[in-house]
């Protein structure tokens, strides 16, 4: 179903990502810039931090969920062959997210919502903030919603049949973010926003920090679900080979989807108000949910390996050389690849209960993340929208070397960006400073690592600007040309022939959710209304 | 009285889902793959938990509540308690408030190769701490205490820096720490004790 009201309705979500994606990442230039201290006249924490909180906000909540929203209307429409189900509360949720987005930009741009996008209570920001973010928060409801429908119509129309993967995958994340978001819609209707109107005096940091930690780890999956689908569903076909296993990748998704929730509290295991049994728990669920990443870094190569193979690669390696890495899908995929290595190794530190104390809070962390999120998941969203944008404006791609100059230019940058960012962190530096002032010799140590950190956000920021160049080349080209291919979804090596039930279907999984939920934020949450707990006042910034 | 239906029913509800699973096609290189990643994580997690069990290696998790609107009016974080001090059974507690934008007291002497067990507290927003190249870290949240217990093993110079953002002065946040050799350190004498001769 590439009609034109789906299209218009992809298009629309796309286009306010992106737009998001490049006021954040002049932001991220500057913030470099400003933080090296290279430039004097630059130098203002309050214009910092506003800058550092809309950053934050644009990237990862409007970035994200506009593009997830955008691609799953336009995967539900194609791989499902249906209308979109309720299309004007499609249309109601993008209006309100939308809206929530402008009502949030007006403090965050004017300084009166600096908290950066985490809160951090007691620091109070402007309660039109909070309202916005919860606006956005709640008109992405209606697109879960409408994917859950869809999903659940498809299945009763064709009983039996497994549903495609790239739905499930779509599915799977609506459920997921209807569960994530639950954490932080909590902390912020019960507790930022009384605050910030004057309804309550006090709020516990405590509790607010583990409503937080709840959202702050599937979120990422929600993040990056999208690019996992990208690689399930259309780097096989791409490459020019099958996808090697359509079953493991729906186990390696649910059990992905299932982990991820319950797991929260490794961004607590520096906190004083968890006690560390329940710190040890999550942690071991956090190595749990590597394995669904390994297994898919398993199907993803070996999908690429068949597609080398089948191309006339040789040899152990020889199949890395036939690829056509001047596909920006395949390139995208081994460059994100690469990234997700790397970040990997880097996650396990985070993630290990007590070596984290070494790299807590410090430089080290938005690097990991930048690496994670801004590389491999991003890199994706690039891919994916190259991809698209053919099939949603109807005319060609502007130019193919561009975006492949584009994908490498962007691997590049962050390369040159995150690698010094991570030894900072080793160095001592704290994270979410706007300037080095500290009256000590070892910031000396610090200065070159800066510098280079400049050079890799002005690689990144020119990147950014020729994406943005190439999707507005590409739609507005006046090329009498037209585009009318469709989404090519991965044919499987071996046809899916005995699917059980629960790998093609959320009910049960939603329930397993519910148990492990419970086990893992059940009392931890339920402490502080049961001990004596002392909250504290809203302070300015 | 039901237990037993019960545990067969479930007992059965698993075995058919192995089953179904154990149906699908799944290529044997994918099984040995799925195995390995399984062995590598459960070697993590095997390390991780045995060091906490017997080595005691744990983040610092102290449930302990304390009114941060009130510390200057409590017996432990009144002003002429903080610092270093040597508690009855001779073990070194080192007390510290956190405040925009300094740790409290600004300077603090400690000797090195000895166990020292620091307890902060926030009198305002949430802070965070650390030194540079050694694992004392923590977070610093309103309305708890924060207890880490650690040993330096080199003396030196170092600095205290907040890591959490706390305000728009964050980065001015820092306080200094000496961590002297074992033998040239002596304990401080306690504010208290000078004060009743």
């Amino acid at each position: 179903m590439n009609d034109l009201v789906t299209r218009k309705l992809a298009l629309s979500h796309l286009w306010v990502a992106f737009a998001a994606f490049i006021v954040a990442c002049l932001m991220g230039e500057y913030q470099v810039l400003e933080r090296s201290g290279f430039i004097p006249a630059l130098d203002s924490a309050p214009v910092y931090f506003a800058s550092v909180s809309t950053h934050g906000v644009l990237m990862a909540f409007v970035l994200t969920t506009f593009f997830i929203m955008g691609f799953g209307y336009y995967i539900a429409a194609t791989s499902l062959k249906q209308a979109i189900w309720n299309l004007p509360l499609a249309w109601g949720g993008f209006g309100l997210a939308l809206f929530g987005v402008v009502l949030a930009a007006i403090p965050l741009l004017t300084g009166k919502a600096s908290v950066l996008y985490t809160f951090y209570p007691p620091i109070v920001a402007h309660a039109a903030f909070y309202i916005g973010a919860t606006l956005l928060v709640v008109g992405s409801w209606a697109w879960c919603v409408i994917m859950l429908v869809m999903f659940n119509q498809w299945k009763k129309a064709h009983p039996g049949l497994p549903v495609p993967l790239a739905m499930f995958a779509t599915a799977a994340n609506a459920m997921l973010w209807l569960w994530t978001s639950a954490g932080v819609a909590l902390e912020v209707l019960f507790q930022l926003i009384p605050l910030s109107l004057g309804w309550i005096d006090t709020v516990d940091p405590g509790l607010a920090r583990t409503l937080f930690a709840w959202t702050l780890h599937p979120i990422v999956y929600f993040w990056l679900i999208p690019a996992y689908t990208a690689f399930y569903v259309f780097v096989p076909k791409q490459a020019g080979g099958f996808l090697f296993s359509d079953e493991i990748a729906r186990a390696a998704l649910i059990v992905l989807v299932v982990f991820a929730l319950p797991i929260g509290f490794h961004h607590l295991y520096m906190d004083p108000e968890q006690a560390q049994g329940w710190k040890l728990l999550h942690g071991i669920g956090t190595f749990v949910v590597a394995i669904p990443t390994l297994v898919t870094g398993f199907t993803v190569i070996a999908s690429l390996e068949i597609a080398g193979r089948l191309r006339g690669g040789k040899g152990l390696f020889g199949w890395i050389i036939t690829l056509p890495w001047t596909n920006t899908m395949v390139l995208s995929v081994i460059l994100a690849l690469l990234m997700l290595i790397f970040g990997g190794f880097g996650g396990i530190v985070n993630a290990s209960y007590a070596m984290n104390a070494m790299i807590h809070n410090t430089a080290w962390v938005p690097g990991h993340f930048h690496l994670i999120f801004g590389g491999t998941t991003i890199i994706m969203y690039f891919a994916v929208a190259y991809y698209l944008w053919p099939m949603l404006t109807g005319k060609p791609l502007f130019s193919n070397a561009m975006a492949l100059t584009q994908l490498w230019t962007w691997f590049i940058g962050m390369v040159i960006l995150t690698t010094p960012w991570h030894i900072l962190g080793l160095l001592g530096q704290p994270r979410r400073i706007s300037s080095v002032v500290y009256n000590n010799l070892l910031t000396l140590a610090w200065k070159p690592y800066e510098l280079a950190m400049i050079f890799g956000g002005l690689v990144l920021l020119g990147s950014a600007c020729l994406f943005i160049y190439i999707l507005v080349k590409t739609q507005f080209n006046p090329t009498s040309e037209a585009f009318d291919q469709e989404v090519e979804f991965a044919e499987p090596l071996h046809a899916v022939t005995s699917l059980p039930e629960y790998l093609n279907d959320l009910t049960l999984w939603n329930k397993v959710i519910a148990v492990l939920m419970a086990i893992s934020f059940g009392f931890p949450i339920l402490q502080f209304f049961f001990m004596e707990t002392f909250g504290s006042s809203g302070w300015g910034y | 009285m039901q237990i037993e239906p019960l545990k067969q029913k479930c007992g059965n509800l698993v075995r058919d889902w192995l089953s179904q699973f154990n149906a699908m096609h799944i290529d044997h290189l994918e099984r040995k793959w799925i195995s390995i990643s399984m062995l590598v994580i459960a070697l993590m997690v095997g390390i991780i938990t045995v060091d906490a069990f017997f080595h005691g290696v744990n983040p610092p998790s102290k449930v302990e509540t304390i009114n941060s609107a009130s510390l200057h009016l409590s017996k432990e974080f009144a002003e002429d308690h903080l610092g270093v001090e040597v508690n009855d059974k001779g073990e070194i507690v080192i007390r510290m408030v956190a405040g925009r934008y300094s740790f409290f007291p600004k300077h603090i002497d400690v000797p090195a190769e000895t166990p020292l067990t620091f307890r902060w507290v926030s009198m305002d927003v949430l802070h965070g701490v650390h030194i540079p190249m050694t694992n004392m870290s923590t977070m610093i949240v309103p309305g708890y205490v924060a207890e880490i217990t650690t040993t330096f093993p080199k003396p030196g110079e170092y600095p205290l820096l907040c890591n959490e953002y706390c305000g728009l002065g964050h980065n001015h946040m820092w306080s200094n720490i000496s961590v002297i050799a074992k033998e040239d350190w002596t304990a401080p004498v306690k504010p208290s004790e000078s004060n009743n001769e």
